[in-house]
């Protein structure tokens, strides 16, 4: 199950349009902290990693979701435009949105067509830098106003341990998306004995120190909520008794992560 | 909005349609309604409930509950699936027998209360050409917009018991409800108020007032619904029914703004007593800090009012409120009561007891 997960869908350009197609999990119409002001929330299906908190294993398999077009999840977008103001737009969410670059990119364009915000709250775990999907990248990236970027854990091992997969490819994304001054709020999920230690957070505020253009660092206290969907889907959760990190813990994270941006 | 927040006591309604029809000089004088200051008065008339008639249409006027004939006896529906047009028939003919009787029994009420009890210390304040409204209301609302599009959209199959009287309902297939901004829906619960006032205006009310109607009952949902058997939506037996304007519990599968959307193309001008919404929202979804969220509440209420919208009364629940959640989750309130942690939302009342306690602990603390 680690090692198989969803192909990257490709690019061609010429399929950049109303009628292209994406897998999706579900819609949202109301977001309010996944992007500035009131975001309506587009979950893609399929994903490759694996986190062992993940609150949404139901968007990880490749098999399911539903074909929706940037047409008809645009129109139902602009029906929430009377609550955007001047701040909100779309977020696009998954499972993994980079897994499905081109569609993400045909939507994203279209929506700057209709004037509307785009917010990619992605892992960057599909990231790479050979072609032909790094011009997919590069393309999905010109569209994209904001990056949600989460950061699980800034060392490989336990990285590797804790999602299933490396972590060289998001660092580079972060480092990337510096280099084209793309903004970034970076998330970071606090989970207790395994990304909360002192140490690693100085490392992890080191790193990003190292980029340019990082606006907000938003830490997320990791919670059980999701634990009784790994049961209904039949995963085991392997984080057994962690608990959510306590309000000292979570304040001392603050503190190094997201002092003076 | 910061009181809103901290509070959840006030409620919202929307001056650009109540101007219009009120002028500007008006108070809010019952629950939700509002009436000229000292120029009017209002013959007040409880509800009636539109989901214990819609079974009526389909069981010829015999009561469910109280097991005897209570409408006229039309012949009742006798096939296994339920039929669109046949329903609508019979329950057009239920809703003009329910609406006479409702219109003689409120000018019978009025009549002897004006005979017994003239509030004449009341009315010396108020103009002597007194304009006076003829107060309805609809109870069940959401319920028979659902059922009927149930009936309409998916299969919807009578399981009637040994005298042959449709007790429940089973619902195969999928179809759209209320509450998900999907107008094969709301346009039934526009049809549904607009079919209804316009039979109330059909009878002579009580010294020539003006009949009105509302959609707003706040706490009677749930005595109304005691009343009422299963109705075709899949709302059990004796439930409470969704409170006002509101969707049904469990219906709004899009969101809050989904949600709002549909409750706001419910027309005002066919409901002036008032259609009353009631949302609940954590604090952790509408922001990270108070000032994002008093940001966020005021999006929302402007998006939702600029589409003429009547009425929002917003909770943001605290503690005390997720306590009381845990205790009584049976409270109609807390049926769809959707708590949201960064991306991810669930219903409190769908976790376990510890997690309910973890949740709470972390409000104590003001993360989640």
């Amino acid at each position: 199950m680690l090692s198989q997960g969803p192909a990257i869908s490709s690019c061609n350009e010429n399929d950049c349009s109303l009628t292209m197609e994406g897998i999706i999990h579900s819609t949202e119409s109301f977001g309010a902290v996944d992007g500035p002001g009131v975001r309506f929330l587009i979950f893609l299906q399929g994903c490759r990693m694996r986190c062992r908190y993940c609150h949404n294993p139901d968007t990880w398999a490749r098999d399911g979701g539903e074909r929706k077009t940037v047409g008809q999840l645009l129109d139902k977008a602009e029906r929430y435009r009377s609550y955007w103001r001047d701040k909100g737009g779309i977020t696009v969410s998954g499972g993994e949105a980079m897994l499905q670059p081109a569609f993400v990119t045909a939507l994203f364009e279209e929506a700057h067509r209709r004037g509307i915000h785009t917010a990619l709250d992605t892992a960057g775990e599909p990231f790479c830098r050979s072609e032909p999907l790094f011009s997919a990248f590069q393309r999905l990236i010109g569209s994209t106003d904001l990056v949600l970027l989460d950061i699980k854990h800034i060392d490989p091992d336990p990285h590797r341990s804790l999602t299933g997969q490396d972590n060289r490819n998001i660092l580079d994304f972060a480092r990337y998306l510096s280099e084209q001054k793309v903004p970034v709020w970076i998330r970071y999920v606090l989970v207790p004995g395994i990304n909360d230690d002192r140490e690693t957070l100085v490392r992890t505020r080191a790193f990003l120190d190292t980029l340019t253009n990082v606006e907000q660092v938003d830490i997320l206290p990791y919670h059980t909520l999701g634990i009784y969907k790994w049961e209904e889907l039949g995963y085991k959760c392997t984080l057994g008794d962690v608990a959510s990190p306590d309000e000292e813990t979570v304040e001392k994270a603050k503190e190094i992560l997201c002092r003076q941006i | 909005m910061k009181i809103s927040i901290n509070t959840s006591s006030v409620q919202y309604e929307n001056d650009d349609v109540m101007k219009p029809v009120w002028g500007d000089d008006y108070s809010i004088c019952c629950c939700v309604s509002a009436t000229q200051t000292g120029k009017e008065m209002q013959f007040f008339g409880a509800r009636a409930n539109l989901a214990k008639c819609l079974l009526y249409a389909i069981n010829g006027g015999f009561d469910e509950k109280h097991r005897m004939q209570c409408g006229p006896e039309i012949a009742r529906i006798t096939s296994e699936y339920l039929d669109y047009d046949e329903v609508v028939h019979k329950f057009d003919i239920m809703l003009d027998w329910l609406a006479g009787l409702y219109v003689n029994i409120l000018n019978l009420i009025q009549y002897m209360h004006d005979k017994y009890y003239y509030e004449a210390a009341e009315m010396a304040l108020i103009d002597t050409d007194v304009r006076r409204t003829f107060a309805t209301g609809i109870a069940g609302f959401s319920h028979v917009v659902d059922s009927l599009s149930a009936i309409r959209y998916a299969e919807v199959r009578v399981i009637r018991d040994e005298e042959g009287i449709a007790m429940d309902f089973e619902t195969e297939g999928d179809f759209p409800r209320y509450g998900n901004d999907d107008d094969r829906a709301d346009d039934i619960a526009v049809w549904l108020l607009k079919t209804f006032l316009n039979k109330i205006k059909k009878y002579h009310t009580y010294r020539n007032s003006e009949p009105t109607t509302s959609i707003l009952t706040i706490t009677s949902n749930v005595v109304y619904g005691k009343a009422t058997g299963a109705t075709p939506d899949g709302r059990e037996a004796y439930k409470p029914f969704a409170p006002g304007g509101n969707p049904s519990y469990g219906a709004e599968k899009e969101g809050l703004l989904a949600s709002l959307n549909s409750v706001a193309k419910v027309p005002y001008e066919y409901a002036l007593d008032g259609i009353s919404n009631t949302q609940t929202i954590s604090p952790e979804a509408l922001g990270h800090t108070l000032e994002e969220r008093k940001n966020t509440l005021v999006s929302v209420m402007d998006g939702y009012f600029d589409r003429g919208a009547h009425h929002l009364n917003v909770n943001v629940f605290g503690t005390e409120k997720l306590i009381d959640c845990m205790e009584h989750p049976e409270k109609p309130e807390y049926a769809n009561f959707t708590i949201r942690v960064s991306g991810y939302a669930v219903k409190f009342i769908d976790l376990t007891k510890e997690q309910q306690l973890d949740v709470i602990a972390r409000t104590c603390h003001k993360f989640l």
